[in-house]
């Protein structure tokens, strides 16, 4: 799993949600654990599409559940 | 009616809390500064009334929330906190936050983004924070308002409507308490522009904190504010029952039309006179009880003339100490009535009448007790006071309150 993407993730949930960046770790759920709704991964989703220059499709989106998910996603769609 | 008004929040030019805006009006302050945006040499007015301390969130919090429910949220937490906090059932609490435009701000943020990146751009907050009802909203969500949450937008008036609406919930049995107030955070290029092209505005950039001078001869037009006030209203049991004090009741409410023009008010105050005397008809007192009002004195030559008219037909010749807050606030649009219900329970509380600031020659034509100078004492015992709030689209509110 790439680092770089965790971190990059990490500073994006920080900025949207005000979780902590050292709890966003690949096993958390961003709804269970993370506490963030519906709306915030919306834009967690669009600043990831900003920064790495991927699309995240809405039929993805809900399979994105934990941070490794996504990291995965972005790292699959950049390689 | 007899509502308690156990709780007060608010935010303005003057202070952040209702303290320091207290402090302010005796002291006779004014907020009003000359703007510093880049946008401002280009135009005709350079000054506003801009919040004495900007809102205290959090970042995170704060990106979610168009201004106007920033400022809103403010007030309404310094106002449950001052009313003890109280433990409500939220199917039996309200609340009720008017706004004279809600969040176009954020609306006009939103459109730059979609023309210069599209529509993909556009943050999922967008909707729920330019919605006018958006400040009712996040009160109501923060403070878990089950009974009911309503958003009044009658322009000028909306804060002093959303005082009659909260109130009427309570007297209908539809909920113990409610937070009831208004919001407003007008100042922007556009708004500026577009009252300014109604010649609503004063023009008096040389001397900005004596621009407005509600009553005076000179006066030249209002100047644009921002803000929010919030009030805790309570049925009179519930506040009993709980030990809360009480500063003061809401005893009456009268809102009407005018039905005349959309900016011009009716030169003869009829529609004002009939949301005084409705007001004071629900009270049940008469002309010579009333011992105070906070005018809605907004600093316009035809609206401070036909609210003196409509005071006049009201209350015939009866002379209740006259304040015009306005002249150290400037006027908050949909947040002015709910502020200025504020002040006229504090001007109760404290049976003391804080001065209209920059009253220099009171205009002729205005046959009205106005204090200016300093403050004037109101009398021991008991005292109703009046809050007028008018808009334009012709709507008029009176809120009645009774000394506790």
């Amino acid at each position: 799993m790439s680092q770089e993407i965790l971190d990059g993730l990490a500073v994006i949930v920080n900025e949207v949600a005000g979780v902590p960046v050292a709890d966003i770790q690949p096993d958390k759920s961003f709804i269970d654990d993370l506490d963030i709704d519906s709306l915030s991964m919306v834009e967690v989703v669009m600043a990831a599409e900003d920064k790495w220059g991927v699309k995240i499709p809405d039929s993805e989106v809900k399979n994105l559940v934990t941070v490794g998910d996504a990291v995965a996603y972005i790292q699959k769609s950049t390689a | 009616m007899r509502i308690a008004v156990t709780g007060l929040g608010a935010t303005t030019p003057i202070g952040g809390d209702v303290a320091s805006n207290w402090s302010a009006l005796i002291e006779g302050r004014s907020g009003i500064r000359t703007l510093t945006e880049e946008w401002v040499p280009d135009m005709t007015v350079h000054f506003a009334g801009t919040l004495a301390e900007e809102p205290p969130l959090d970042r995170v919090e704060a990106r979610k929330l168009d201004r106007s429910q920033q400022v809103a949220l403010v007030a309404a937490r310094e106002a449950w906190a001052d009313a003890g906090s109280p433990e409500v059932d939220p199917l039996r609490m309200g609340a009720v936050i008017g706004s004279g435009i809600g969040g176009f701000i954020t609306l006009l943020n939103a459109y730059d983004t979609l023309k210069e990146r599209g529509p993909s751009r556009i943050s999922p907050h967008t909707v729920p924070m330019l919605m006018p009802s958006g400040p009712a909203a996040v009160v109501g969500l923060e403070f878990h308002a089950a009974a009911g949450v309503h958003a009044p937008v009658s322009a000028c008036a909306s804060g002093a409507e959303a005082i009659a609406v909260g109130a009427r919930m309570i007297e209908d049995g539809r909920a113990d308490v409610v937070l009831a107030g208004g919001t407003e955070s007008p100042i922007h290029q556009l708004t500026m522009a577009g009252f300014a092209a109604m010649r609503a505005l004063s023009t008096r950039n040389d001397d900005p904190q004596g621009a407005s001078r509600p009553y005076d001869v000179d006066r030249d037009g209002f100047v644009m504010g921002e803000g929010a006030g919030v009030l805790v209203l309570e049925s009179e049991d519930h506040a009993r029952a709980r030990g809360a004090r009480i500063y003061a009741y809401v005893v009456g409410a009268g809102m009407t039309a005018d039905a005349h023009h959309i900016a011009q008010p009716d030169p003869e105050g009829r529609g004002a006179a009939r949301a005084i005397r409705a007001a004071m008809r629900q009270a049940d007192v008469a002309p010579a009880d009333v011992a105070h009002i906070n005018a809605h004195a907004t600093s316009t030559p035809q609206g401070d003339l036909a609210e003196a008219v409509a005071i006049r037909g009201a209350l015939g010749d009866a002379q209740p100490l006259v304040t015009g807050t306005k002249s150290m606030t400037g006027h908050m649009l949909g947040a002015a009535g709910a502020v200025e219900g504020i002040y006229t329970v504090l001007a109760l509380h404290h049976r003391a009448v804080p001065p209209t600031l920059n009253l220099h020659t009171q205009d002729p034509e205005i046959d009205l007790d106005v204090v200016h100078g300093g403050v004037r004492a109101l009398p021991d015992g008991d005292l109703i006071a009046l809050n007028n709030s008018f808009g334009f689209g012709g709507h008029d509110v009176a809120i009645a309150f009774r000394s506790a």
